[in-house]
Protein backbone atom coordinates (compact mmCIF):
# COMPACT_ATOMS: atom_id res chain seq x y z
CA UNK A 1 0.00 0.00 0.00
CA UNK A 2 2.49 2.53 1.06
CA UNK A 3 4.53 1.59 -1.96
CA UNK A 4 2.19 3.67 -4.14
CA UNK A 5 2.31 6.53 -2.33
CA UNK A 6 6.01 6.36 -2.03
CA UNK A 7 6.14 6.05 -5.96
CA UNK A 8 4.69 9.24 -6.34
CA UNK A 9 6.24 11.25 -3.16
CA UNK A 10 10.22 9.70 -3.35
CA UNK A 11 11.12 11.45 -6.57
CA UNK A 12 8.99 14.78 -5.83
CA UNK A 13 11.40 14.92 -2.97
CA UNK A 14 14.32 14.15 -4.51
CA UNK A 15 13.71 16.68 -7.35
CA UNK A 16 13.24 18.85 -4.70
CA UNK A 17 16.67 18.24 -2.74
CA UNK A 18 18.46 18.28 -6.93
CA UNK A 19 17.09 21.72 -7.50
CA UNK A 20 18.26 23.35 -4.12
CA UNK A 21 20.97 21.46 -3.68
CA UNK A 22 22.43 21.41 -6.88
CA UNK A 23 25.73 19.89 -5.73
CA UNK A 24 24.15 16.40 -4.42
CA UNK A 25 21.60 16.30 -7.22
CA UNK A 26 23.39 13.24 -9.01
CA UNK A 27 24.12 11.23 -6.00
CA UNK A 28 19.96 11.98 -5.16
CA UNK A 29 19.06 11.07 -8.43
CA UNK A 30 20.82 7.82 -8.67
CA UNK A 31 19.51 6.73 -5.30
CA UNK A 32 16.01 7.50 -5.89
CA UNK A 33 16.48 5.77 -9.02
CA UNK A 34 17.69 2.52 -6.99
CA UNK A 35 14.52 2.94 -4.54
CA UNK A 36 12.26 3.16 -7.33
CA UNK A 37 13.25 -0.17 -9.03
CA UNK A 38 12.69 -1.79 -5.58
CA UNK A 39 9.39 -0.05 -4.94
CA UNK A 40 8.05 -1.00 -7.67
CA UNK A 41 9.32 -4.33 -8.04
CA UNK A 42 7.88 -4.74 -4.58
CA UNK A 43 4.06 -3.14 -5.54
CA UNK A 44 4.41 -5.85 -8.38
CA UNK A 45 5.13 -8.61 -6.36
CA UNK A 46 2.31 -8.19 -4.21
CA UNK A 47 -0.05 -7.78 -7.14
CA UNK A 48 1.23 -10.63 -8.42
CA UNK A 49 0.05 -12.47 -5.20
CA UNK A 50 -3.38 -11.60 -7.09
CA UNK A 51 -5.24 -8.63 -5.34
CA UNK A 52 -5.28 -5.40 -6.71
CA UNK A 53 -4.37 -2.33 -4.85
CA UNK A 54 -6.32 0.98 -3.76
CA UNK A 55 -5.24 4.06 -1.82
CA UNK A 56 -7.12 7.00 -0.81
CA UNK A 57 -5.09 9.83 -0.52
CA UNK A 58 -4.98 11.42 2.87
CA UNK A 59 -7.50 9.18 4.01
CA UNK A 60 -10.23 10.57 1.31
CA UNK A 61 -12.62 8.68 -0.35
CA UNK A 62 -13.36 8.84 -3.99
CA UNK A 63 -15.34 11.02 -5.29
CA UNK A 64 -14.28 13.54 -2.59
CA UNK A 65 -10.67 12.71 -2.01
CA UNK A 66 -7.61 11.71 -4.98
CA UNK A 67 -7.61 7.81 -5.11
CA UNK A 68 -5.04 5.29 -6.62
CA UNK A 69 -5.16 2.28 -8.06
CA UNK A 70 -2.87 -0.42 -9.20
CA UNK A 71 -3.30 -3.46 -11.18
CA UNK A 72 -1.59 -5.71 -12.49
CA UNK A 73 -1.17 -3.45 -15.77
CA UNK A 74 0.03 -0.39 -13.36
CA UNK A 75 2.88 -2.37 -12.07
CA UNK A 76 4.10 -3.54 -15.47
CA UNK A 77 3.77 0.17 -16.54
CA UNK A 78 5.46 1.53 -13.09
CA UNK A 79 8.23 -1.63 -13.59
CA UNK A 80 9.09 -0.03 -17.02
CA UNK A 81 9.16 3.83 -15.89
CA UNK A 82 11.57 2.69 -12.93
CA UNK A 83 14.46 0.03 -15.08
CA UNK A 84 13.89 3.21 -18.16
CA UNK A 85 14.49 5.55 -15.64
CA UNK A 86 17.67 4.07 -13.69
CA UNK A 87 19.32 3.13 -17.02
CA UNK A 88 18.72 6.69 -18.17
CA UNK A 89 20.02 7.85 -15.09
CA UNK A 90 23.04 6.03 -15.10
CA UNK A 91 23.42 6.91 -18.95
CA UNK A 92 22.83 10.85 -17.29
CA UNK A 93 25.92 10.81 -15.06
CA UNK A 94 28.20 10.14 -17.94
CA UNK A 95 26.27 12.57 -20.09
CA UNK A 96 25.80 15.10 -18.60
CA UNK A 97 29.17 15.40 -16.67
CA UNK A 98 30.53 15.77 -20.34
CA UNK A 99 28.44 18.77 -20.94
CA UNK A 100 29.55 20.36 -17.39
CA UNK A 101 32.83 20.52 -19.05
CA UNK A 102 31.69 22.50 -22.22
CA UNK A 103 30.70 25.91 -21.49
CA UNK A 104 27.77 25.99 -23.55
CA UNK A 105 26.05 23.33 -22.15
CA UNK A 106 27.09 24.50 -18.40
CA UNK A 107 23.29 24.94 -17.57
CA UNK A 108 21.48 21.54 -19.01
CA UNK A 109 23.31 19.26 -15.92
CA UNK A 110 21.54 21.55 -13.49
CA UNK A 111 18.24 21.32 -14.99
CA UNK A 112 18.17 17.74 -16.16
CA UNK A 113 18.03 16.19 -12.40
CA UNK A 114 15.33 17.77 -11.02
CA UNK A 115 13.02 18.09 -14.15
CA UNK A 116 13.86 14.30 -14.49
CA UNK A 117 12.67 13.45 -10.92
CA UNK A 118 9.72 15.97 -10.96
CA UNK A 119 8.60 14.12 -14.26
CA UNK A 120 9.55 10.78 -12.73
CA UNK A 121 7.02 11.60 -9.90
CA UNK A 122 4.13 12.90 -12.59
CA UNK A 123 4.33 9.35 -14.64
CA UNK A 124 4.26 7.44 -11.65
CA UNK A 125 1.25 9.33 -10.79
CA UNK A 126 -0.53 8.91 -13.89
CA UNK A 127 -0.16 5.57 -13.66
CA UNK A 128 -1.60 4.92 -10.19
CA UNK A 129 -4.61 7.58 -10.52
CA UNK A 130 -8.30 6.54 -11.07
CA UNK A 131 -9.81 9.81 -11.84
CA UNK A 132 -10.22 11.37 -14.99
CA UNK A 133 -9.49 14.82 -13.85
CA UNK A 134 -6.07 14.06 -12.22
CA UNK A 135 -5.51 12.47 -15.15
CA UNK A 136 -5.32 15.71 -17.03
CA UNK A 137 -3.24 17.29 -14.33
CA UNK A 138 -0.61 14.55 -14.15
CA UNK A 139 -0.72 14.82 -18.39
CA UNK A 140 0.21 18.67 -17.75
CA UNK A 141 2.38 17.84 -15.40
CA UNK A 142 4.36 15.64 -17.66
CA UNK A 143 4.03 17.94 -20.40
CA UNK A 144 5.81 20.75 -18.71
CA UNK A 145 8.92 19.12 -17.48
CA UNK A 146 9.03 17.35 -20.83
CA UNK A 147 9.23 20.48 -22.42
CA UNK A 148 11.47 22.27 -20.40
CA UNK A 149 13.61 18.85 -20.53
CA UNK A 150 13.54 18.97 -24.78
CA UNK A 151 14.85 23.01 -24.07
CA UNK A 152 17.92 21.78 -21.75
CA UNK A 153 19.71 21.49 -25.62
CA UNK A 154 19.96 25.11 -26.93
CA UNK A 155 18.89 24.73 -30.32
CA UNK A 156 15.96 22.45 -29.35
CA UNK A 157 13.97 25.64 -28.17
CA UNK A 158 12.06 26.03 -31.27
CA UNK A 159 11.01 22.06 -31.36
CA UNK A 160 10.19 22.47 -27.76
CA UNK A 161 7.59 25.13 -28.36
CA UNK A 162 6.01 23.91 -30.73
CA UNK A 163 5.90 20.80 -28.28
CA UNK A 164 4.98 22.55 -25.44
CA UNK A 165 1.45 23.72 -27.65
CA UNK A 166 0.59 20.83 -29.24
CA UNK A 167 0.20 19.45 -25.55
CA UNK A 168 -1.56 22.20 -24.54
CA UNK A 169 -3.57 22.04 -27.20
CA UNK A 170 -4.28 18.11 -26.48
CA UNK A 171 -4.97 19.08 -23.16
CA UNK A 172 -7.68 21.62 -23.57
CA UNK A 173 -9.71 19.15 -25.73
CA UNK A 174 -9.13 16.48 -22.79
CA UNK A 175 -10.45 18.99 -20.31
CA UNK A 176 -13.00 19.86 -22.28
CA UNK A 177 -14.31 15.94 -22.26
CA UNK A 178 -13.77 15.79 -18.37
CA UNK A 179 -16.30 18.87 -18.22
CA UNK A 180 -18.71 17.00 -20.22
CA UNK A 181 -18.03 13.56 -17.87
CA UNK A 182 -18.89 15.62 -15.27
CA UNK A 183 -21.97 17.00 -16.49
CA UNK A 184 -22.82 13.64 -17.15
CA UNK A 185 -22.23 12.06 -14.49
CA UNK A 186 -21.30 14.00 -11.23
CA UNK A 187 -18.16 12.40 -10.31
CA UNK A 188 -14.91 12.04 -12.35
CA UNK A 189 -13.85 8.75 -10.87
CA UNK A 190 -13.11 5.99 -13.28
CA UNK A 191 -14.41 3.42 -11.72
CA UNK A 192 -18.00 5.51 -10.71
CA UNK A 193 -17.97 6.77 -14.35
CA UNK A 194 -17.44 3.22 -15.60
CA UNK A 195 -20.51 1.86 -13.99
CA UNK A 196 -23.23 4.44 -14.87
CA UNK A 197 -21.81 5.47 -18.88
CA UNK A 198 -24.96 5.35 -21.16
CA UNK A 199 -24.41 5.41 -25.05
CA UNK A 200 -25.77 8.50 -25.50
CA UNK A 201 -24.50 11.79 -27.76
CA UNK A 202 -23.02 13.88 -24.61
CA UNK A 203 -21.15 11.01 -24.09
CA UNK A 204 -20.01 10.22 -27.17
CA UNK A 205 -18.93 13.94 -27.54
CA UNK A 206 -17.07 13.72 -24.19
CA UNK A 207 -15.18 10.70 -26.05
CA UNK A 208 -14.31 11.89 -28.65
CA UNK A 209 -13.06 15.30 -27.30
CA UNK A 210 -10.61 12.97 -24.71
CA UNK A 211 -9.70 10.94 -27.36
CA UNK A 212 -8.64 13.47 -29.91
CA UNK A 213 -6.53 15.65 -26.88
CA UNK A 214 -5.19 11.98 -26.20
CA UNK A 215 -4.20 11.14 -29.58
CA UNK A 216 -2.21 14.36 -30.08
CA UNK A 217 -0.29 13.29 -26.99
CA UNK A 218 0.26 10.17 -28.15
CA UNK A 219 1.64 11.32 -31.78
CA UNK A 220 -0.89 9.34 -33.71
CA UNK A 221 -0.60 9.79 -37.19
CA UNK A 222 -1.63 12.61 -38.73
CA UNK A 223 -0.88 14.36 -35.51
CA UNK A 224 2.62 13.43 -35.19
CA UNK A 225 3.93 16.15 -36.49
CA UNK A 226 5.51 17.75 -33.33
CA UNK A 227 7.64 14.59 -32.31
CA UNK A 228 10.32 13.92 -34.59
CA UNK A 229 11.92 17.55 -34.26
CA UNK A 230 11.19 17.22 -30.02
CA UNK A 231 12.62 13.73 -30.39
CA UNK A 232 15.30 14.08 -32.08
CA UNK A 233 16.83 17.24 -30.68
CA UNK A 234 16.66 16.80 -27.31
CA UNK A 235 19.44 15.48 -25.15
CA UNK A 236 19.94 11.73 -25.28
CA UNK A 237 18.87 10.73 -22.06
CA UNK A 238 15.56 13.10 -22.65
CA UNK A 239 14.71 11.48 -26.44
CA UNK A 240 15.03 7.97 -24.52
CA UNK A 241 12.45 9.24 -21.86
CA UNK A 242 10.24 10.80 -23.82
CA UNK A 243 9.42 8.24 -26.63
CA UNK A 244 10.25 5.59 -24.18
CA UNK A 245 8.05 6.58 -21.49
CA UNK A 246 5.62 9.98 -22.07
CA UNK A 247 4.41 9.14 -25.31
CA UNK A 248 3.07 5.85 -23.57
CA UNK A 249 1.66 8.08 -20.18
CA UNK A 250 -0.86 9.06 -22.53
CA UNK A 251 -1.45 5.92 -24.50
CA UNK A 252 -1.64 4.25 -20.93
CA UNK A 253 -4.31 6.69 -20.44
CA UNK A 254 -6.59 5.66 -23.66
CA UNK A 255 -6.23 2.43 -22.66
CA UNK A 256 -7.88 2.92 -19.51
CA UNK A 257 -10.39 5.14 -20.50
CA UNK A 258 -11.82 2.49 -23.07
CA UNK A 259 -11.35 -0.08 -21.15
CA UNK A 260 -13.02 1.46 -18.27
CA UNK A 261 -15.62 4.14 -18.94
CA UNK A 262 -15.52 4.03 -22.44
CA UNK A 263 -16.26 0.87 -22.98
CA UNK A 264 -19.66 0.77 -23.83
CA UNK A 265 -19.31 3.66 -25.83
CA UNK A 266 -16.76 2.18 -27.96
CA UNK A 267 -18.65 1.96 -31.64
CA UNK A 268 -16.81 -0.25 -33.97
CA UNK A 269 -16.33 2.44 -36.62
CA UNK A 270 -14.79 4.28 -34.29
CA UNK A 271 -12.28 1.33 -33.63
CA UNK A 272 -11.42 0.59 -37.16
CA UNK A 273 -10.78 4.63 -37.82
CA UNK A 274 -8.20 4.74 -35.25
CA UNK A 275 -6.79 1.38 -36.10
CA UNK A 276 -6.64 3.03 -40.21
CA UNK A 277 -4.80 6.07 -38.59
CA UNK A 278 -2.46 3.46 -37.00
CA UNK A 279 -2.27 1.66 -40.35
CA UNK A 280 -1.10 5.03 -41.81
CA UNK A 281 1.72 5.69 -38.86
CA UNK A 282 3.17 2.57 -39.01
CA UNK A 283 3.56 3.27 -43.33
CA UNK A 284 4.37 6.80 -43.34
CA UNK A 285 6.83 6.79 -39.89
CA UNK A 286 8.67 3.43 -41.33
CA UNK A 287 9.55 5.52 -45.17
CA UNK A 288 10.34 8.78 -43.29
CA UNK A 289 12.62 6.67 -40.73
CA UNK A 290 13.91 4.93 -43.86
CA UNK A 291 14.80 8.62 -45.69
CA UNK A 292 16.27 10.16 -42.40
CA UNK A 293 19.07 11.83 -42.58
CA UNK A 294 20.08 11.53 -39.05
CA UNK A 295 20.44 8.80 -36.92
CA UNK A 296 18.46 10.55 -34.23
CA UNK A 297 15.71 11.21 -36.95
CA UNK A 298 15.57 7.59 -38.26
CA UNK A 299 14.86 6.41 -34.27
CA UNK A 300 12.40 9.32 -33.89
CA UNK A 301 9.95 8.56 -36.98
CA UNK A 302 11.02 4.46 -35.95
CA UNK A 303 8.85 5.98 -32.69
CA UNK A 304 5.78 7.18 -34.84
CA UNK A 305 5.64 4.14 -37.09
CA UNK A 306 5.69 1.52 -33.46
CA UNK A 307 3.05 4.16 -32.13
CA UNK A 308 1.19 3.11 -35.13
CA UNK A 309 1.47 -0.47 -33.86
CA UNK A 310 -0.30 0.21 -30.25
CA UNK A 311 -3.64 1.52 -31.87
CA UNK A 312 -4.43 -1.63 -34.22
CA UNK A 313 -5.49 -2.70 -30.72
CA UNK A 314 -8.81 -0.63 -30.92
CA UNK A 315 -9.87 -2.16 -34.13
CA UNK A 316 -9.37 -5.75 -32.94
CA UNK A 317 -10.17 -4.54 -28.64
CA UNK A 318 -14.10 -5.22 -30.22
CA UNK A 319 -14.61 -9.17 -30.10
CA UNK A 320 -14.33 -11.12 -26.62
CA UNK A 321 -11.23 -13.73 -27.53
CA UNK A 322 -9.07 -11.43 -30.11
CA UNK A 323 -9.59 -8.68 -27.84
CA UNK A 324 -7.92 -10.18 -25.41
CA UNK A 325 -5.27 -11.94 -27.00
CA UNK A 326 -4.99 -7.93 -28.55
CA UNK A 327 -4.84 -6.70 -25.37
CA UNK A 328 -2.00 -8.82 -23.96
CA UNK A 329 -0.37 -8.02 -27.21
CA UNK A 330 -0.29 -4.25 -27.45
CA UNK A 331 1.01 -3.88 -23.60
CA UNK A 332 3.95 -6.10 -24.80
CA UNK A 333 4.36 -4.06 -27.21
CA UNK A 334 4.21 -0.83 -25.12
CA UNK A 335 6.43 -2.37 -23.12
CA UNK A 336 9.20 -4.04 -25.10
CA UNK A 337 8.82 -0.81 -27.32
CA UNK A 338 9.76 1.18 -24.16
CA UNK A 339 12.87 -0.53 -23.27
CA UNK A 340 14.46 -1.04 -26.45
CA UNK A 341 13.85 2.76 -28.17
CA UNK A 342 15.07 3.88 -24.61
CA UNK A 343 18.14 1.91 -25.82
CA UNK A 344 18.30 2.90 -29.01
CA UNK A 345 18.07 6.44 -27.88
CA UNK A 346 20.85 6.10 -25.80
CA UNK A 347 22.88 4.53 -27.93
CA UNK A 348 22.59 7.35 -30.73
CA UNK A 349 23.35 10.13 -28.20
CA UNK A 350 26.50 8.07 -28.05
CA UNK A 351 27.38 7.62 -31.53
CA UNK A 352 26.48 11.36 -31.73
CA UNK A 353 28.83 12.28 -28.19
CA UNK A 354 31.51 10.18 -29.75
CA UNK A 355 31.45 11.56 -33.26
CA UNK A 356 30.25 15.20 -32.89
CA UNK A 357 27.07 14.14 -35.62
CA UNK A 358 24.90 11.73 -36.53
CA UNK A 359 24.44 12.08 -39.96
CA UNK A 360 23.46 8.03 -41.14
CA UNK A 361 26.03 8.25 -44.10
CA UNK A 362 28.79 9.20 -42.35
CA UNK A 363 28.74 6.50 -39.30
CA UNK A 364 31.51 4.48 -40.69
CA UNK A 365 33.91 3.71 -38.37
CA UNK A 366 31.79 3.21 -35.37
CA UNK A 367 31.97 -0.12 -35.20
CA UNK A 368 35.34 0.08 -34.65
CA UNK A 369 35.72 2.54 -31.76
CA UNK A 370 32.57 2.01 -30.39
CA UNK A 371 31.36 -1.39 -30.35
CA UNK A 372 29.56 -2.19 -27.28
CA UNK A 373 26.88 0.78 -28.17
CA UNK A 374 26.73 -0.98 -32.01
CA UNK A 375 25.71 -4.11 -30.25
CA UNK A 376 23.31 -2.20 -28.24
CA UNK A 377 21.44 -0.48 -31.69
CA UNK A 378 21.66 -4.51 -32.85
CA UNK A 379 19.71 -5.83 -30.27
CA UNK A 380 17.56 -3.12 -29.65
CA UNK A 381 16.89 -3.04 -33.63
CA UNK A 382 16.24 -6.99 -33.38
CA UNK A 383 13.80 -6.29 -30.71
CA UNK A 384 11.87 -3.15 -33.11
CA UNK A 385 11.73 -5.56 -35.85
CA UNK A 386 9.90 -8.18 -34.16
CA UNK A 387 12.49 -10.86 -34.17
CA UNK A 388 12.38 -13.79 -32.18
CA UNK A 389 12.84 -13.88 -29.17
CA UNK A 390 12.36 -10.61 -28.26
CA UNK A 391 9.79 -8.47 -26.51
CA UNK A 392 8.48 -7.03 -29.62
CA UNK A 393 8.41 -10.13 -31.54
CA UNK A 394 6.12 -11.31 -28.38
CA UNK A 395 3.84 -8.66 -28.94
CA UNK A 396 3.73 -8.62 -32.49
CA UNK A 397 3.07 -12.34 -32.43
CA UNK A 398 -0.22 -11.96 -30.25
CA UNK A 399 -1.17 -8.93 -32.17
CA UNK A 400 -0.96 -10.96 -35.66
CA UNK A 401 -2.95 -13.58 -33.73
CA UNK A 402 -6.18 -11.96 -32.65
CA UNK A 403 -5.62 -10.23 -36.35
CA UNK A 404 -6.54 -13.85 -37.72
CA UNK A 405 -9.17 -14.75 -34.67
CA UNK A 406 -11.51 -11.78 -35.29
CA UNK A 407 -11.13 -12.51 -39.10
CA UNK A 408 -9.59 -9.21 -39.89
CA UNK A 409 -6.23 -10.17 -41.87
CA UNK A 410 -5.64 -6.50 -43.25
CA UNK A 411 -4.52 -5.72 -40.08
CA UNK A 412 -1.83 -8.58 -40.12
CA UNK A 413 -0.74 -7.60 -43.81
CA UNK A 414 -0.09 -3.70 -42.20
CA UNK A 415 1.80 -5.75 -39.57
CA UNK A 416 3.97 -7.64 -41.59
CA UNK A 417 4.79 -4.97 -44.22
CA UNK A 418 5.71 -2.59 -41.00
CA UNK A 419 8.19 -5.73 -39.69
CA UNK A 420 10.26 -5.26 -43.15
CA UNK A 421 10.09 -1.64 -43.04
CA UNK A 422 11.67 -1.34 -39.86
CA UNK A 423 14.17 -4.30 -40.48
CA UNK A 424 15.28 -2.17 -43.73
CA UNK A 425 15.45 1.02 -41.77
CA UNK A 426 17.50 -0.15 -38.89
CA UNK A 427 19.76 -2.62 -41.66
CA UNK A 428 20.59 0.99 -43.57
CA UNK A 429 21.74 2.45 -40.42
CA UNK A 430 23.84 -0.79 -39.04
CA UNK A 431 24.92 -1.24 -42.74
CA UNK A 432 27.02 2.11 -42.68
CA UNK A 433 27.98 1.64 -39.15
CA UNK A 434 29.49 -1.42 -39.57
CA UNK A 435 31.55 -0.50 -42.73
CA UNK A 436 35.46 0.31 -41.68
CA UNK A 437 37.26 3.27 -41.90
CA UNK A 438 40.86 4.53 -41.43
CA UNK A 439 40.31 7.31 -38.79
CA UNK A 440 41.42 9.19 -36.11
CA UNK A 441 39.85 8.09 -32.65
CA UNK A 442 36.67 9.58 -32.23
CA UNK A 443 36.62 13.00 -31.06
CA UNK A 444 35.46 11.97 -27.11
CA UNK A 445 35.13 8.77 -25.77
CA UNK A 446 32.33 8.25 -24.16
CA UNK A 447 32.49 7.21 -20.84
CA UNK A 448 31.61 3.19 -20.06
CA UNK A 449 28.09 3.95 -18.16
CA UNK A 450 26.93 5.40 -21.15
CA UNK A 451 27.80 2.28 -23.04
CA UNK A 452 27.10 -0.37 -20.99
CA UNK A 453 23.39 1.10 -19.82
CA UNK A 454 22.30 1.75 -23.27
CA UNK A 455 22.96 -2.23 -23.92
CA UNK A 456 21.39 -2.87 -20.32
CA UNK A 457 18.13 -1.43 -22.28
CA UNK A 458 18.34 -2.74 -25.29
CA UNK A 459 18.82 -6.50 -23.62
CA UNK A 460 15.96 -5.75 -21.24
CA UNK A 461 13.88 -5.57 -24.34
CA UNK A 462 14.92 -9.22 -25.46
CA UNK A 463 14.71 -10.42 -21.71
CA UNK A 464 10.91 -9.90 -22.04
CA UNK A 465 10.49 -11.67 -24.72
CA UNK A 466 12.30 -14.89 -22.69
CA UNK A 467 10.81 -14.36 -19.49
CA UNK A 468 7.45 -13.76 -20.57
CA UNK A 469 5.43 -16.04 -18.19
CA UNK A 470 5.64 -14.12 -14.67
CA UNK A 471 4.98 -10.45 -16.52
CA UNK A 472 2.07 -12.24 -18.44
CA UNK A 473 0.33 -13.46 -15.15
CA UNK A 474 1.08 -10.46 -13.64
CA UNK A 475 -0.81 -8.06 -16.31
CA UNK A 476 -3.64 -10.87 -15.35
CA UNK A 477 -4.62 -9.48 -12.29
CA UNK A 478 -7.70 -6.90 -12.17
CA UNK A 479 -7.85 -6.85 -16.01
CA UNK A 480 -11.01 -6.43 -17.64
CA UNK A 481 -10.23 -8.79 -20.27
CA UNK A 482 -10.09 -12.70 -20.16
CA UNK A 483 -6.64 -14.49 -19.31
CA UNK A 484 -4.78 -15.23 -22.28
CA UNK A 485 -6.09 -18.27 -24.11
CA UNK A 486 -4.53 -18.99 -27.43
CA UNK A 487 -6.82 -20.14 -29.86
CA UNK A 488 -5.80 -23.03 -32.67
CA UNK A 489 -4.81 -21.94 -36.52
CA UNK A 490 -7.26 -19.23 -37.60
CA UNK A 491 -10.20 -21.10 -39.76
CA UNK B 1 -33.25 28.92 -22.48
CA UNK B 2 -31.70 29.43 -19.08
CA UNK B 3 -28.26 30.98 -17.61
CA UNK B 4 -26.05 28.13 -17.45
CA UNK B 5 -26.69 26.90 -21.10
CA UNK B 6 -26.44 30.52 -22.53
CA UNK B 7 -22.60 30.41 -20.29
CA UNK B 8 -22.13 27.35 -22.41
CA UNK B 9 -22.53 28.80 -25.66
CA UNK B 10 -20.26 30.88 -24.80
CA UNK B 11 -17.60 28.92 -23.79
CA UNK B 12 -18.07 27.05 -26.83
CA UNK B 13 -17.40 30.03 -28.95
CA UNK B 14 -13.96 30.65 -27.00
CA UNK B 15 -12.88 27.82 -27.27
CA UNK B 16 -13.69 28.03 -31.11
CA UNK B 17 -12.22 30.89 -31.34
CA UNK B 18 -9.09 29.90 -29.24
CA UNK B 19 -8.92 27.07 -31.89
CA UNK B 20 -8.83 28.77 -34.62
CA UNK B 21 -6.19 31.70 -33.54
CA UNK B 22 -4.03 29.17 -32.65
CA UNK B 23 -4.32 27.93 -36.36
CA UNK B 24 -4.13 30.84 -38.36
CA UNK B 25 -1.52 32.55 -36.53
CA UNK B 26 1.96 32.55 -37.16
CA UNK B 27 3.19 34.94 -34.14
CA UNK B 28 3.76 32.96 -31.41
CA UNK B 29 2.45 35.55 -28.62
CA UNK B 30 -0.20 35.14 -30.48
CA UNK B 31 -0.93 31.40 -30.37
CA UNK B 32 -0.06 31.58 -26.46
CA UNK B 33 -2.43 33.63 -26.28
CA UNK B 34 -4.76 31.92 -28.56
CA UNK B 35 -4.14 29.21 -26.42
CA UNK B 36 -5.31 31.13 -23.14
CA UNK B 37 -8.59 32.33 -24.83
CA UNK B 38 -8.84 28.49 -25.47
CA UNK B 39 -8.74 27.93 -21.59
CA UNK B 40 -10.88 30.30 -20.37
CA UNK B 41 -13.19 28.53 -22.83
CA UNK B 42 -13.24 25.39 -20.83
CA UNK B 43 -13.17 26.79 -17.42
CA UNK B 44 -16.09 28.78 -18.46
CA UNK B 45 -17.50 25.55 -19.36
CA UNK B 46 -16.83 24.26 -16.07
CA UNK B 47 -18.20 27.59 -14.16
CA UNK B 48 -21.16 26.69 -16.11
CA UNK B 49 -21.75 23.35 -14.88
CA UNK B 50 -21.59 24.54 -11.24
CA UNK B 51 -24.26 26.99 -11.80
CA UNK B 52 -26.42 24.63 -13.21
CA UNK B 53 -27.69 22.92 -10.00
CA UNK B 54 -29.47 25.43 -8.72
CA UNK B 55 -29.07 28.20 -5.69
CA UNK B 56 -25.93 26.59 -4.59
CA UNK B 57 -23.09 26.25 -6.99
CA UNK B 58 -21.67 22.85 -6.96
CA UNK B 59 -18.20 23.27 -5.29
CA UNK B 60 -16.67 20.49 -7.75
CA UNK B 61 -16.18 21.98 -11.37
CA UNK B 62 -15.00 25.04 -9.36
CA UNK B 63 -12.15 23.48 -7.75
CA UNK B 64 -11.34 21.77 -10.81
CA UNK B 65 -10.99 25.33 -12.58
CA UNK B 66 -8.38 27.16 -9.99
CA UNK B 67 -6.32 23.26 -10.45
CA UNK B 68 -6.55 24.13 -13.97
CA UNK B 69 -5.86 27.95 -13.63
CA UNK B 70 -2.54 27.01 -12.22
CA UNK B 71 -1.41 24.75 -14.91
CA UNK B 72 -2.34 27.34 -17.24
CA UNK B 73 -0.62 30.03 -15.61
CA UNK B 74 2.61 27.90 -15.26
CA UNK B 75 2.28 26.88 -19.07
CA UNK B 76 2.16 29.96 -20.17
CA UNK B 77 4.89 31.09 -18.04
CA UNK B 78 6.97 28.20 -19.53
CA UNK B 79 5.71 29.25 -22.98
CA UNK B 80 7.11 32.83 -22.60
CA UNK B 81 10.24 32.41 -21.61
CA UNK B 82 10.53 29.50 -24.59
CA UNK B 83 9.42 32.65 -27.31
CA UNK B 84 12.04 35.08 -25.33
CA UNK B 85 14.66 32.20 -26.21
CA UNK B 86 13.73 31.82 -29.95
CA UNK B 87 13.62 35.39 -30.43
CA UNK B 88 17.47 35.59 -28.91
CA UNK B 89 18.08 32.56 -31.24
CA UNK B 90 16.37 33.60 -34.55
CA UNK B 91 15.78 36.91 -34.30
CA UNK B 92 11.99 36.80 -35.04
CA UNK B 93 9.15 35.51 -32.65
CA UNK B 94 7.86 32.72 -35.40
CA UNK B 95 8.41 28.99 -35.62
CA UNK B 96 11.51 29.00 -38.34
CA UNK B 97 10.09 26.89 -41.55
CA UNK B 98 12.59 23.52 -40.76
CA UNK B 99 13.35 22.51 -37.39
CA UNK B 100 13.58 18.94 -38.01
Amino acid sequence: MSQMAALVLMPLFGAFIAFVLPRYARITGITVAFIQLGLALSLATTIYAGETLRLSAAGWDPPLGIGLYADGLTALFLCLTSVVGLGTSLHAIGYFKFDRNDSNHNTSAHGWWPLWLALWAALNALFLTEDAFNLYVTLELIGLAAVALVALEAHAVAAATRYLLVGLLGSMFYLLGVGLLYALHGTVDMKALSAGMQPEPAAWMAMALMTAGLLLKTALFPLHFWLPPAHANAPAPVSAILSALVVKAAFYALLRLWLGPFEPLAADLAGQLIGILGAAAIIWGSVQAFMAPRLKLVVAYSTVAQIGYLFLWFPLAGSSIAGSIAWYGVVWLALSHGLAKAGLFLAAGNILHASGHDRVTDLAGVGQHLPITLFAVGIACASIMGLPPSGGFVGKWLLLNAAFVSGQWWWAVVMLLGGIMAAAYSFRVLLHAFRNKESQLPQHRPHPVMEWSALALAVCAVLLGILSAQPLALLEVGASVGELALTEAPK
Amino acid sequence: MNQPIWYALIATALFCIGLAGLVINRHLLRRILAINVMSTGVFLMFVALAGRTGALPDPVPLAMVLTGLVVSVSATALALVLIVRIQHLHGCVEFPEDDA
